[in-house]
């Protein structure tokens, strides 16, 4: 466990960022919360999360993967990659940090995505726990400890200091880098800060919303219920819950006509829109109660159904708060799980 | 003026549906909290009872539900409009989007709606109850406790700026009609014209870039309700998905807002729904600021079958190279 | 001369029934308009959806003019009339953004007027020369 005072914090994320590009959250106006590339000075966030996850360093929502030059009857092919430098993101809450394990079950799985793979090879996380969590936490359901996030380096914040503790190489090695800024000191403040947010998560409104009803092979059980309807019947049909999600991982591939040729694109896409998936033959999911569906069959049955019982969801919050028309996952865990659910 | 409570409505609906009036109820419907009601369809009493709430978070606005409801089955649908509601709800009239006979509209009184994320801006997050009994909320937060908070401060933006109490369309009214008030609501924009082109450009490319092209301002609209988007039309050249430069970002918002010129009742739904926080609104009250001072004051949704500003026209109308001159006064 | 003088890329949007008249006009009575201009003709001026504005901005051009019949002398009697209320307020919206007003315009040019048209025209392009390249509705993608 190593430990450095708030005091000198400025000069600490200076230090970081002479080995690698790093990324803070930050207060921006109106309560807006961002990830930003550290400069002297910038101050980091106390907020609880960013607007947008963690998810974008690895994920961006749109990225160049190819591009074809024409000239005359001939067509070049270009690699539009740049050799990524390491970066480091810093403050990253357990939530995010386990939505990354859920990105790497789909992109680093055959046929690797060699374009999230690099990223993450040269991304390190410091993961930092919740000391202020809110109402629309439920990380607990899905198993995740906001005392104990998970990471390269594992961070607490108190009230005058940083504690960290490296979990991995590429951690150890960011901890080297900050010298002698940091000094080396026992558990007792962190085991008394985690004690602290332990008791903080029991007194959550959403404490008990449990996700036992679902996971594995449920599809049958709940694929044709009646509650679909009545459920999706408000949703509007936009993307909000996608885009704000960390683990919603839907992508399209396009062409875009430049110039002089195509620059081959993905970006991401939400199984909410109705030209999802869209084929010569249309729309396999025809009606907006399918599509939503979809939506969180895929989260709390599909996924964990392939993925070893893992559920896609990281309980962070976002959709709660931020869809238009406040349906989201806990609505239909609880209407779908029935009242044992939580 | 008496305030409506979720007992009032029930009682009026328990009414209608018992008659025959109506076949069912569009209305709020209880959420997790105390901010998070979703729009639902109620069909007996008992629904309602159980879940069916009214108070400062109903702010969503149900006319655009009627299209898709009143497709659905015989029978009339009761719904429950706020003032600025009604306008949104004649403005789909005219444009012929649903049928007027199926549906039974019972005008409520509106004194504002409040804004969950400025009530978290002031107080803190962790948001555990609130108690909007009178004109100061009390928020009991996880770390703060219970603090207080007047109703005035924290506001939608659209009830801060609200331009009418009056309803334009109802078949039974609940209290007192209310009159169109005078707003401030083009202030924003006044002081955005006000500004240099460079600083308006630094102003626009700083909101816009947050955009994340979910739709949620175009799907949450009343006047956006194309059977299909040209953003979504794959063969129309446009349909890119992604906010991939700024480009993208200023043609999807100057279209959005375009389409809508002249038929946006000025709900505010835009940037109510925004999860960025982009103020939308500063786009459409450009457009109807601009259309009445150029042609004459117009409220969209006033009148069932006003003709739109931009399906209109008189000989003398002003010149394009002048309409943009006349900003820089 | 500087060979890398800066040449704007100019789209017209001409009416079938006059201003497209109005540059054959000028082509036949030999007055020169700059090459710069690339004459796109529709059927009306209110043919013109915003978006094809956006989308000439978008593709590459540093200014966008659209001609049609004189007020009143529309072939579909009242088709201009909507494109004036309709780009009074486009252009007033983008100018709302902080994009240069220099770089729309709209002007009414009859078959008749071929000299006007020739006029316009340059008019136009010296504008935009001036003003140099769109960079406040550029599209990068669109460059490579």
């Amino acid at each position: 466990m190593k430990k450095c005072l708030l005091t000198n914090s400025n000069a600490l994320f200076n230090k970081i960022a002479e080995n690698n590009t790093l990324y803070i959250p930050v207060d921006l106006e109106q309560g807006r919360v961002a990830y930003k590339k550290f400069q002297d000075g910038l101050k980091m966030s106390d907020a609880l999360k960013t607007d947008r996850s963690a998810k974008d360093f690895f994920f961006p929502q749109t990225e160049t993967l190819m591009a074809f030059k024409t000239q005359g009857k001939s067509i070049e092919v270009i690699d539009t990659r740049s050799e990524n430098e390491d970066f480091v993101v810093f403050g990253v809450r357990a939530c995010d940090v386990k939505s990354l394990e859920v990105l790497d079950k789909v992109f680093l799985a055959e046929p690797v995505d060699t374009y999230y793979k690099n990223r993450r090879e040269h991304g390190v996380i410091v993961s930092m726990a919740c000391s202020r969590p809110v109402e629309t936490c439920f990380c607990q359901t899905f198993g995740i400890d906001a005392s104990q996030p998970e990471g390269d380096i594992v961070c607490y914040k108190t009230d005058d200091a940083f504690y960290f503790d490296a979990k991995t190489e590429k951690g150890e090695k960011v901890i080297d880098q900050m010298g002698d800024l940091v000094q080396d000191c026992d558990d007792s403040v962190v085991n008394a800060e985690k004690a602290k947010i332990k008791e903080i998560l029991n007194k959550l409104p959403l404490k008990d919303l449990k996700a036992d009803a679902f996971g594995k092979d449920k599809t049958d059980e709940y694929f044709n219920s009646p509650e679909w309807k009545n459920l999706s019947e408000s949703c509007l049909g936009c993307g909000t819950c996608t885009f704000v999600c960390p683990t919603c991982q839907c992508y399209d591939i396009k062409d875009f006509k430049t110039n002089n040729g195509v620059e081959r694109f993905r970006c991401w896409d939400s199984c909410m829109y109705s030209d999802f998936t869209k084929m010569s033959a249309g729309q396999p999911r025809v009606t907006q109660m399918e599509r939503f569906r979809q939506r969180f069959m895929h989260k709390l049955v599909y996924f964990p159904t392939n993925n070893d019982g893992m559920f896609s969801c990281v309980g962070c919050g976002r959709c709660v708060s931020k869809c238009p028309i406040s349906m989201n996952i806990v609505k239909v865990m609880k209407t779908l799980g029935g009242k044992n659910n939580g | 003026m008496q305030k409506i409570t979720r007992d009032n409505l029930i009682e009026i609906a328990e009414k209608l549906l018992a008659d025959g009036t109506v076949t069912r109820v569009l209305g709020w419907k209880k959420g997790e909290f105390s901010y998070d009601q979703t729009p639902a369809i109620f069909t007996s009493v008992q629904e309602m009872k159980d879940s069916f709430v009214f108070d400062d978070f109903s702010g969503a606005n149900f006319s655009k539900y009627l299209v898709k409801e009143t497709r659905k089955e015989d029978g009339k649908v009761l719904a429950f409009l706020k003032p600025c509601d009604t306008y949104s709800f004649n403005q789909l009239l005219t444009e012929h989007r649903f049928d007027r006979e199926k549906v039974y509209v019972v005008g409520i009184p509106c004194e504002g709606m409040v804004d969950i994320n400025k009530i978290k801006m002031a107080l803190g997050d962790g948001v555990v109850s609130i108690n909007t009994d009178s004109n100061t909320l009390k928020v009991e937060t996880l770390y703060d406790g219970v603090k207080e908070i007047a109703k005035a401060d924290v506001l939608l933006e659209r009830c801060k700026n609200c331009k009418s109490k009056k309803h334009v369309a109802f078949d039974q009214l609940l209290g007192e009609e209310g009159d169109v008030v005078d707003s401030n609501r083009f202030d924003q924009v006044a002081e955005l014209e006000k500004m240099s082109a460079d600083e308006r450009f630094a102003f626009w490319q700083n909101e816009l870039s947050r955009c994340i092209r979910c739709n949620a301002c175009r799907d949450a609209c009343p006047a956006c309700t194309c059977e299909k988007c040209v953003f979504d039309n794959p063969n129309s050249g446009v349909e890119n998905k992604s906010p991939a430069n700024s480009f993208e970002e200023k043609m999807f918002h100057i279209i959005r807002a375009f389409h809508v010129a002249g038929r946006c009742t000025d709900c505010g739904e835009c940037s109510r729904v925004c999860p960025q926080n982009i103020p939308l609104h500063l786009l459409n009250r450009k457009f109807i600021k601009d259309i009445n001072s150029f042609y004459g004051d117009y409220q969209a949704g006033e009148e069932v079958g006003s003709r739109a500003p931009l399906v209109n026209y008189t000989k003398e109308d002003i010149e394009p190279g002048d309409a943009v001159n006349k900003g820089d006064k | 001369m500087q060979v890398n003088e800066f040449k704007p890329k100019i789209v017209a949007f001409c009416c079938n029934w006059c201003s497209y008249a109005g540059a054959d006009l000028a082509g036949g009575s030999r007055l020169s308009y700059p090459a710069e201009v690339k004459v796109i003709r529709v059927p009306c001026s209110c043919r013109v959806n915003p978006m094809f504005v956006l989308r000439a901005f978008q593709r590459g051009a540093d200014g966008v003019i659209i001609c049609g019949c004189h007020p009143g002398d529309c072939h579909y009697t009242s088709g201009n009339y909507f494109t004036r209320r309709r780009m009074a307020l486009l252009f007033s919206m983008l100018d709302y953004l902080g994009i240069e007003k220099e770089r729309t315009r709209v002007e009414w040019v009859s078959a008749a007027e071929g000299a006007k048209f020739a006029a316009t025209m340059n008019d136009f392009v010296q504008t935009v020369t001036a003003l140099g390249e769109n960079k406040r509705l550029e599209d990068l993608r669109c460059k490579r």
